[in-house]
């Protein structure tokens, strides 16, 4: 698997499973979850931190080595999310940004128009910019047509943990997309991150289901292992479905026992 | 939870409980107050007695918000020549808190041996608050009222059933209560409640008042009060030697305590290996009044989580109505903003809607101190006369009690009890830059990776 490196705007990565911190019970649990999801990129809110301050969230990411991703979450607006975004990278030096803007606080959707809207701005700012959008075919691909580095749809609303709902769409957007698609909200469980990875994903996000698990720390590895499990699932390319039984094992060829020595 | 032990049993849920709801070995209250002819004399003679050189006090505490207070008082009734500094004592997060004394409605998944802590110190409240009365003159607001966790819609409904279980197997008192039933106990409830959990042993108190009384129990107690900011930890010799002021003045002390809230982390003079991983997290908290026609209005506590966020209203007897809180991660930032308090009272008014009505007397910020387990840190540190009390994080008013109970044996006779053990700082050692060790010897949510998997 060490060669199997996702790139996403030009740099390479060789986890494909990108982290939120949102959620998180303490920072040694964030600290400990980090580590054993084996992430190297991990998306914090600027709405919600101040990048000067040592000892948060910033100094944990600093010290695993991790990737800092700013993020617009809370923003409504293309306004306030370009907004946040040229902050953030006069903030952190960064010129990517994970952009959210959503529609309404009850379901937490992407608005499409904003979101659109939002990117163009952005990506004539010179952002890299991997937008947050909905499991929609058409608005990836005008996401991609704008320029974004990646699209990133939900497989079902921000911390539902429902999982994929609409799995064909994912499968559209993966066949149309020429940038990597990122499964992004709605993983519950490490069986939707691996369906992710299997349907064709190039990276899974989350946070909600780590850091809102019993145990957010067994949840990171499990994750870990659930999005390597998909990846080579679809390296390996599955059977195709059968509508009857197939034996395993043919019928010719078998050993020829000897019947002086039984097996057992 | 020793490292040591055995993990717990682990069942179909997932997530086991090992706190120690039940008698806690050391936890006996361990106070054996000084009776008034032991205490020192006045704070003026001890001031100018002691106010430099060397030797001067037994105990520097830095910082007197109510941990530093109630180490202070408590240290001073052991006989101990005590001062604290602060430019304003009975100040601190203590001015903005709620002061809910939630050990069971703030249970976490990973926080069990802090549970064990919360628990000693809330069983020891009501006689805290008695003696502390009595030595100061002053009421502390205590309330014995009791909490009453909502949910508003099914999300949230399931998410409190969880805890309720959690709260069960952790052998914690707590009844689950129909939506009806929550409204006939408290009639201003919003209609759509969908059920709750009643929680009689989560109670409350005013830390205004509280603060106030403990400041007026360390000066009957002989405690020093220097009114000034602390510039630097002096160390000489390898060892704490007190603490140097802004004016130059030099305050020594065989054994200085560190408690300056969220301030802790950036403490001058003190070496990096023991500062305490201590950051700030900001809280905006918003005060109403309810009018005398329209109490009680609440009688106790209710909180929820409305769409995934923390919502609590704390009703006073003199009618005080508390909303809180935000959690952000802004340094020292104490701004009130509109979103802030938009969001409060949003998901306010969708608990409780009739407090559109009340006049909005106080919007205010304040810092918890956060530590990286949410824990305290308590006792000696690797730096030899150097104590910490810190890091309390949402837990400062409940853990009043028995952080004054423990920092006062640390200091009286060296050793911490036992219930205080698990929250020793150098479980951090390192200052939080080694997750190892925090793994290894952390309380509550620092345990190992492995542990409580099935076999």
């Amino acid at each position: 698997m060490a060669d199997d490196v996702f790139t996403l705007a030009g740099t390479p990565f060789t986890s494909r499973l990108i982290m939120g911190t949102g959620g998180a019970p303490s920072l040694d649990v964030l600290e400990r979850s980090l580590v054993a999801s084996g992430t190297q990129l991990t998306t914090v809110a600027m709405r919600r931190l101040d990048p000067g301050v040592q000892g948060s969230v910033l100094s944990v990411l600093s010290r695993l080595g991790i990737r800092v991703l700013p993020n617009t979450a809370g923003c409504f607006t293309a306004g306030e999310a370009v907004l946040t975004a040229r902050l953030a990278r006069e903030a952190l030096g960064t010129d990517w940004v994970k952009l959210e803007v959503v529609a309404d606080e009850r379901t937490l959707l992407p608005d499409p128009v904003e979101l659109l809207d939002a990117a163009e701005t952005l990506v004539d700012d010179g952002f890299t910019v991997l937008p947050y959008t909905n499991d929609d075919p058409v608005l990836a691909r005008k996401l991609e047509d704008a320029g974004c580095a990646a699209v990133m749809p939900l497989g079902s609303p921000i911390g539902s943990g429902l999982g994929i709902r609409n799995p064909h769409n994912f499968s559209l957007i993966v066949e149309r997309a020429n940038v990597p698609v990122v499964l992004d909200a709605g993983a519950g469980t490490a069986s939707d991150a691996a369906l992710a990875m299997e349907l064709g994903c190039d990276a899974v996000m989350l946070a909600s289901a780590v850091t809102r698990a019993q145990s957010p720390v067994l949840m990171a590895e499990a994750m870990r292992h659930g999005v390597e499990a998909g990846r080579l699932a679809r390296l390996a390319g599955r059977i195709p479905p059968r509508h009857h039984a197939q034996a395993s094992s043919p019928g010719s060829g078998r050993a020829v026992l000897d019947p002086e020595r039984p097996a057992f | 939870m020793q490292p040591s032990e055995t993990p717990p049993a682990q069942d179909a849920r997932g997530t086991a409980c090992a706190a120690d709801t039940g008698a806690v070995p050391g936890a006996a209250d361990s106070g054996a107050a000084a009776s008034a002819a032991d205490v020192p004399a006045s704070p003026a003679r001890q001031a100018s007695a002691f106010a430099s050189g060397d030797g001067g006090y037994d105990v520097l505490v830095a910082g007197g918000g109510i941990i530093g207070l109630v180490t202070a008082w408590r240290a001073a009734q052991r006989g101990l020549r005590v001062a604290v500094v602060d430019p304003e004592p009975g100040g601190g997060a203590a001015q903005v808190a709620a002061g809910m004394l939630a050990a069971v409605t703030e249970l976490h998944y990973g926080e069990e041996t802090l549970l064990g802590l919360n628990l000693a110190s809330a069983r020891r409240y009501p006689e805290f608050v008695a003696e502390l009365e009595e030595a100061s003159g002053r009421d502390t607001g205590y309330r014995a009222s009791g909490t009453l966790a909502v949910a508003l819609d099914s999300d949230d409904r399931a998410h409190l059933r969880e805890l309720h279980a959690f709260q069960q197997k952790c052998g914690l008192s707590s009844e689950w209560l129909g939506g009806r039933d929550c409204r006939r106990l408290e009639p201003m409830l919003a209609p759509g409640v969908r059920g709750g959990l009643r929680v009689d042993g989560d109670h409350q108190i005013d830390p205004r008042r509280l603060a106030a009384a403990l400041v007026s129990a360390c000066e009957r107690a002989g405690v020093v009060l220097h009114r000034a900011w602390v510039e630097r930890l002096v160390v000489r010799g390898g060892r704490a030697a007190g603490a140097a002021l802004a004016d130059g003045t030099v305050l020594g002390a065989e054994q200085t305590v560190l408690a300056a809230g969220s301030l802790s982390g950036r403490f001058a003079g003190v070496p990096q290996d023991v500062l305490p991983p201590v950051r700030p997290v900001k809280g905006q908290v918003l005060r109403l009044a309810v009018p005398r026609a329209y109490a009680p209005f609440l009688s106790r506590t209710i909180r929820a989580v409305v769409r995934g966020g923390d919502v609590y209203l704390v009703p006073r007897e003199n009618g005080e109505l508390v909303i809180g809180a935000t959690s952000e991660e802004l340094g020292w930032d104490t701004t009130v903003t509109a979103g802030g308090v938009y969001e409060l009272l949003r998901d306010a008014h969708e608990l409780v809607p009739g407090i559109t009505e009340l006049p909005l007397t106080e919007t205010r910020a304040g810092l918890r101190p956060g530590s990286p387990d949410n824990a305290p840190l308590l006792g000696p540190t690797a730096l030899p006369g150097l104590h910490l009390a810190t890091g309390h994080f949402r837990n400062g008013v409940l853990l009043t009690p028995i952080t004054g109970d423990a920092m006062a044996d640390a200091l009286a006779t060296g050793e911490l009890p036992d219930v205080a053990k698990p929250f020793r700082p150098d479980r951090f050692t390192g200052a939080g830059a080694s997750t190892a060790s925090a793994r290894d010897a952390a309380p509550g949510s620092a345990r190992p990776l492995r542990e409580g998997l099935p076999a």
